[in-house]
């Protein structure tokens, strides 16, 4: 499996997403928001989290302008594998790779803390590797993490059972308690919570390890 | 010429910072605050001296970078 994790200005948890790949055994590239294109033989596209361009606009938006945008824009027509985390689920948002955005918490406050997800779907390469409704505890550290879609997107998420995180206990007001969405063709996860901050005991916690596991086990093959 | 954008959440949007707003404005006494929706206002300066061209720019600027129109409606005026 290979890997290729962006940096953008303001990107923080850039380098707990490579450990997280490597971690799984992915070879793994750092790429410069400015490159406008992939290494050659990318199997994935991590989006790390941070505060892309100190979130001017709104979280995600100049990031999903950037040279690299496009690129990773391309590698997904291609069918490529993209994961956002956190400010990557923002921008995944913003490119129009995944549908709806994300708001202002309901509560205002920047939640910072572990939270409990349940797995809602296993249909993708990033959640086979728990069981159907397994609660996970996971990281958040949020401002903007308030999942918002229309009526109908939702209808459409949760008929092709695309919703693949749901909160135990929601704490910034998501629709339907969504903490990650897949694409169409489920190759696209984004996701508000830090798998990637969950990697072994030292963190608090290992959930996050089958995640990388379950990726690397289906792209090793590919 | 001057332009002038207002980025607003969708009416359909709830807007918890407006709410907020509107919480505070009533712990200051002013409690016939009924409603509160914060946004945005983006000033440009153009180099355009055609006015429909430029209405044509600032639509493609907002549906591609000005708004989220997702989850954002804007209005366009000259100024």
């Amino acid at each position: 499996m290979k890997a290729a994790v962006i940096t953008f200005p303001g990107s923080n948890c850039d380098r707990d997403l490579e450990r997280g790949f490597a971690m799984a055994g992915a070879d793994v590239v750092r790429v410069w928001h400015k490159e406008p294109e992939l290494p050659a033989g990318t199997d994935i596209v991590g989006v790390p989290g941070g505060f892309s361009y100190g979130d001017y606009l709104r979280c995600g938006a100049i990031a999903a302008q950037s040279p690299v945008a496009r690129a990773i824009a391309a590698h997904a027509a291609r069918g490529g594998y993209v994961l956002g985390i956190c400010n990557g689920f923002q921008v995944l948002t913003e490119m129009r790779l995944l549908p709806g955005a994300l708001m202002r918490n309901a509560g205002l406050k920047f939640i910072c803390k572990p939270v409990t997800l349940r797995v809602t779907s296993t249909d993708s390469v990033y959640t086979s590797g728990y069981a159907k409704d397994a609660e996970v505890i996971f990281p958040v550290a949020h401002h903007d993490g308030n999942y918002t879609i229309d009526a109908e997107g939702l209808a459409r998420l949760q008929g092709e059972d695309r919703v693949a995180f749901r909160y135990a206990a929601n704490p910034n007001g998501s629709v339907d308690d969504i903490a990650g969405v897949l694409s169409a063709n489920r190759r696209v996860l984004g996701l508000m919570p830090h798998p990637e901050r969950a990697m072994e005991a030292a963190q608090g916690g290992s959930d996050g390890s089958a995640l990388f596991r379950a990726l690397a086990e289906v792209l090793a093959r590919a | 010429m001057k332009a002038r954008v207002h980025v607003m959440l969708k009416d359909a949007v709830l807007d918890p910072q407006g709410e907020a707003v509107r919480h505070a404005l009533a712990t200051l006494g002013f409690g016939g605050v009924e409603r509160v929706r914060q946004g945005k206002v983006i000033d440009l300066d153009l180099a355009a001296t055609d006015r429909a061209a430029a209405e044509a720019e600032l639509r493609e600027m907002c549906e591609k970078l000005l708004a989220n129109t997702v989850i954002e409606k804007y209005d366009i005026e000259f100024v």
